[in-house]
């Protein structure tokens, strides 16, 4: 069986992965994650 | 555990660490970093407010999105958890995540009676996909405050990695956040403390039973590139695998069941080499008729 075939769905879900992560930045979702990430997690933390 | 010597994996483990959380000086002010890598996603369960903390957690950037009133589908942490689940699946629990890192320490403390598995271990087990659905998914999505924001309800109830790298040290250098705590940091802590005690005696209690993004890259298990494969010819069902494995798992009946972490001990215990790990870079598989990978 050939690479290809063999791992024919891991391959779509890269693809559709890769689809989606673009989408996300043309939305412009990792703004969302930059803000959470950089600001302190109080939920994280236990006070929130 | 003889067989663990030569195992380069806590090796791997401790440099990735060392790699993701590695912004020392965050731990000496008590302070987070700031820099443009925060705008990506590390593959395992490492908190965004650990003062070492170079990078962002998935799971906390996938409720951030989802409770974001801007959006009402994450495609950026999908896409990321997609692309990270297709190539390596739960090679990431195993191999690239803190948490991981700290329960394997833990359990090599020499105290108590081991355990296998607790009683009702199968349910237990799908407790997982219930703190994914219910904690990650639905709550943060749907109960929203008067402007439509949502809350990280998994962060705040459950994340033991959060109380543990974020919580504790941050808590111990600021005034500020002493005086802010209350119940809730209580809980966490309780949490937390019941799940490293269990550690001593459990295999990875906190990856069995509730980690979210566990049970993410479980769902590619069977189709990531890494996985694993059975050559039936040389497999003589003698079970050296399941008996290796600390998670109690039939790897010859189900090589890529989804509480596989991949650390690959079956491989390693097999007396008939008759378990493979496939990669990216498998090119080709020979016998393939007498194979099994689901
Ligand atoms: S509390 Fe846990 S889930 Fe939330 S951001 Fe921190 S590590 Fe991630
Ligand atoms: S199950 Fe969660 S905490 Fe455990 S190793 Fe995987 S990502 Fe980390
Ligand atoms: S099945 Fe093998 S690789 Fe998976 S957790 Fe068990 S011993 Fe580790």
């Amino acid at each position: 069986m050939t690479f290809l075939r063999r791992n024919l769905p891991a391959l779509a879900c890269l693809l559709a992965g890769a689809l989606f992560f673009a989408f996300g930045v043309a939305r412009g979702e990792q703004f969302v994650v930059f803000t959470k990430a950089v600001n302190l997690c109080l939920e994280c933390i236990g006070i929130g | 555990m003889g067989r663990e010597k030569g195992n380069p994996r806590l090796w791997v483990q401790a440099g990735w660490t060392a790699l993701t959380n590695g912004y020392l000086s965050g731990f000496a002010k008590g302070k987070i970093y700031r820099g443009p890598l925060k705008n990506y996603c590390v593959p395992g369960l490492s908190c965004y407010s650990c003062p070492g903390a170079l990078g962002a957690c998935p799971i906390g950037s996938l409720q951030a999105v989802l409770g974001s009133r801007n959006y009402r589908f994450a495609f950026y942490v999908l896409g990321f958890l997609m692309m990270a689940g297709a190539v390596l699946g739960r090679f990431v629990c195993g191999w690239l995540c803190p948490f991981g890192l700290v329960q394997d320490l833990l359990h090599k403390i020499p105290l108590g009676k081991k355990l296998r598995r607790l009683p009702g271990e199968k349910a237990l087990r799908l407790l997982r996909y219930v703190v994914l659905l219910g904690l990650v998914i639905l709550l943060p999505l749907y109960v929203v405050d008067f402007v439509g924001q949502g809350q990280p309800w998994f962060c705040k109830v459950i994340c033991p990695a959060g109380t543990l790298t974020a919580g504790l040290p941050l808590v111990a250098r600021n005034d500020g956040l002493r005086e802010a705590v209350g119940w809730l940091f209580a809980w966490k802590n309780l949490v937390l403390a019941v799940l490293v005690v269990l550690s001593v005696i459990l295999w990875r209690p906190f990856c069995r039973y509730l980690c979210p993004l566990g049970a993410v890259y479980g769902i590619f298990n069977p189709i990531a590139f890494r996985r694993f494969r059975v050559e039936e010819r040389a497999c003589t069902s003698c079970g050296a695998c399941q008996r290796a494995c600390k998670l109690d798992i039939p790897v010859w009946k189900e090589p890529n069941s989804p509480d596989c972490v991949r650390c690959g001990e079956c491989q390693r215990a097999c007396p008939h080499n008759a378990l493979e790990q496939l990669g990216l870079w498998t090119k080709k598989v020979a016998n393939d008729l007498t194979t099994q990978e689901e």
